[in-house]
């Protein structure tokens, strides 16, 4: 087990080029989950393999375990990796497979037999172990990676968007299943992906990846509730936040933070609100001080357990500007195409942001009229 | 419609036929009459003779040496390709710069004509002319008047023609593996590496299995190219000294058109057949079950 730390990263493929990394500072804990999160180009995979060893940094140290590992190759950093491909051999077994890093790193020939079942079994895959790569589904191709990942007990586990090839409902029993597995052996674990819902359910921190650099590091709820930046914030959540723009300010909230005003607690008799909803809980029990704005729909996605509505703000300051809005399948309230509604936001979710850094600011009042 | 269809079809696929019967079947049932017959050439007339002329060549050593040559020749060639175009491919597998330039050095053997090539090589490998020779004298490997006899002394020879057709299928067998190397996914030897392997187990135990099947393939047309051919032999050594380079198609040659006996020529030529076929027969599982794996 160890820590993973990395100094000024940085990796330039082109000179003159912009950076793919660029001066990533940091750290892993012990034994923590933490996740590379960014979209698809923004360096996520080259500041893995840099920290791998299949890349070498332009500039800047990677120290794993308290040690620079910089001239080392792969072999000598003690980790394991999962490719996004998997990477298995194509010509060996599943068992040749799993024991190859076992040979490979010298482990005393009579361990072999009882590491490749251990982690076999620890993965489920005992009855493959005959079969070639070829004859094996995708779920079962992702086990033997890390059945191959975990035999030699590395000190870190890098993975690099392990569960993309699967098809939705494998990958979340898959994601479930690899989280559990990660918490049992507790090893450090590097884990890379363009996917906010796995990130989300998975890190105990994530370092959100923009265009090489880092944007934020948190856990879940930080980067989600208090986003650091424009990007951060729109990357996240799902629509993106709204966004409005007013003289140096970027003002934001989250789609699901915009609600009819007429189902909110506080906004009527609480009869009248229960009549409107299916279920008694109201969406927002006591949110404060609130800021009304006008939403003109204009179309609804359904979504089963929630609809999505867009469309733009009307009067007020910002009118014509395009948001959107989460409801909540116990609402029953119909929306149309073309309708109008009061929605409101509570002041206490508004975030902002300074409009020419991007970066978040303190709270501010605003003139909303 | 579907007859006029038919009569296209046939009209447009006879060419191929006819050429195929015309340049490969004639000559290949031309050659077993006669490897049963008592012709000669400028002689009138044919007498069915039986296996005589197999029995003849089968008793004569000069058949046998060849044999033994064409084998030595063939098996030495493709060990030579085979070690030579694994390291060429795979240290032109990488980018860097230059590489274009290179392969193209590499394959210029293969677009050369053979004659020209291997008339250079004649020069090289001259008693008197030699380069090699001179390169050795200047830096005193050898006395000046005690040089190797490349195509005079019978180890040497074979050692020479070995080398020279090397040098001309190494190209090819290059191309073929660079492809194969090609094939295989960067992340696998990556993945290797993480694992712990070094250059030589990734090399052994990963990059040379995955393309084995090709370079089955490449050995498999290697063999039957070096074994079909007489060019090199026939232009460096004429099979000399006293036989000792001398192959199958060579003697075939010298048996059947420069000495005139066109029976027994062609009853040499015969025992390639069985070779040839089972090495095909092998070639063409082994592309198959490539395809498939
Ligand atoms: N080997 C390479 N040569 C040149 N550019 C590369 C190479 N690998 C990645 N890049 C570039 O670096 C940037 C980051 O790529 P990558 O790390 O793969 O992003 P991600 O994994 O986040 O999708 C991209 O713009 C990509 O085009
Ligand atoms: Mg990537």
């Amino acid at each position: 087990m160890a820590i993973v730390e990395t100094r000024k990263l940085t990796k330039v493929f082109k000179q003159g080029q912009p950076g793919a990394v660029n001066h990533v500072d940091l750290e892993t804990r012990e034994g923590e989950f933490l996740v590379f999160l960014g979209p698809s180009g923004s360096g996520k995979t080259t500041l893995l393999r840099m920290i791998a060893g299949l890349e070498t940094p332009t500039s800047g140290e990677i120290l794993i375990g308290g040690n620079v590992v910089n001239h080392l190759p792969p072999r000598e950093r003690r980790i394991a990796m999962v490719f996004q491909s998997y990477a298995l051999y194509p010509h060996l077994t599943v068992y040749q497979n799993i024991v190859f890093p076992l040979k490979a790193q010298k482990v005393k020939k009579e361990l072999h037999k009882q590491k490749v079942e251990w982690a076999s079994a620890l993965l489920g895959i005992g009855r493959l172990l005959d079969r070639k790569p070829r004859e094996l589904s995708g779920g079962e191709r992702q086990r033997v990676a890390l059945a191959r990942a975990i035999v030699r007990e590395p000190s870190v586990f890098l993975l690099d968007e392990p569960l993309s090839n699967l098809d939705a409902k494998l990958r979340a029993s898959a994601r479930e299943e690899l989280e559990q597995f990660q918490k049992r052996v507790g090893t450090t674990t590097i884990y890379v992906t363009h996917d906010q819902v796995e990130a989300m359910a998975m890190g105990d921190r994530v370092v959100v990846l923009n265009q090489g650099t880092v944007r934020q590091i948190g856990t879940p709820q930080e980067v989600y509730d208090q986003p650091a930046d424009t990007f951060v914030a729109t990357f996240l959540g799902s629509p993106p936040m709204n966004l409005l723009e007013t003289d140096d300010l970027i003002v934001g909230f989250r789609p699901e933070r915009f609600l009819p005003s007429g189902l909110v607690a506080g906004s009527g008799s609480t009869d009248e609100i229960a009549s409107r909803m299916k279920t008694e809980h109201l969406l927002l029990a006591d949110v404060g001080k609130r800021v009304p704005l006008r939403f003109r729909v204009e179309y609804i996605e359904y979504l089963g357990a929630e609809r999505i509505l867009y469309g733009a703000l009307e009067g007020g300051r910002f009118p014509g500007k395009a948001v959107a809005s989460r409801i909540p399948s116990g609402v029953t309230e119909r929306y149309e195409a073309n309708s109008v509604h009061d929605f409101i936001v509570p002041e206490s979710e508004l975030k902002f942001f300074d409009r020419a850094s991007e970066k978040r600011v303190a709270p501010k009042a605003i003139p909303w009229q | 419609m579907a007859m006029t269809n038919r009569k296209l079809g046939v009209l447009m696929f006879s060419p191929a036929i006819i050429y195929v019967l015309a340049v490969v079947g004639v000559p290949f049932v031309l050659a077993f009459v006669y490897a049963v017959g008592d012709v000669k050439i400028a002689s009138v007339g044919y007498h069915y003779v039986g296996l005589a002329n197999f029995r003849s060549v089968l008793e004569s050593p000069t058949f046998r040496r060849s044999l033994y040559d064409s084998i030595i020749f063939t098996v030495g060639t493709q060990v030579v390709v085979l070690v030579g175009s694994t390291v060429l491919s795979l240290a032109l597998k990488d980018r860097f710069t230059g590489r274009g330039f290179i392969r193209f050095l590499i394959l210029l053997p293969w677009v050369a004509p053979v004659s020209l090539g291997t008339i250079g090589w004649k020069w090289i490998l001259d008693s008197i002319y030699s380069v090699i020779n001179w390169v050795l004298v200047h830096l005193h490997f050898v006395r000046p008047f005690d040089t190797p006899m490349w195509l005079g002394e019978p180890t040497l020879a074979m050692i020479s023609v070995i080398g020279v057709e090397s040098w001309r299928l190494l190209p090819f067998s290059t191309v073929i593996l660079l492809a194969g190397l090609t094939a295989i996914p960067r992340d696998i030897p990556e993945a290797a590496a993480v694992d712990g392997a070094g250059f030589w187990r990734t090399l052994f135990q990963i990059t040379i299995p995955m393309i084995l099947p090709i370079v089955n393939v490449a050995i498999l047309f290697g063999v039957i190219f070096v074994f079909t051919d007489m060019t090199v032999v026939y232009i460096l050594t004429r099979g000399g000294p006293y036989d000792t380079t001398q192959v199958l198609p060579s003697l075939a040659f010298f048996t059947g058109i420069l000495g005139s006996d066109l029976a027994e020529g062609a009853a040499i030529s015969i025992f390639l057949v069985p070779i040839l076929v089972a090495v095909a027969y092998f070639m063409l599982r082994v592309a198959s079950r490539a395809e498939v794996g």
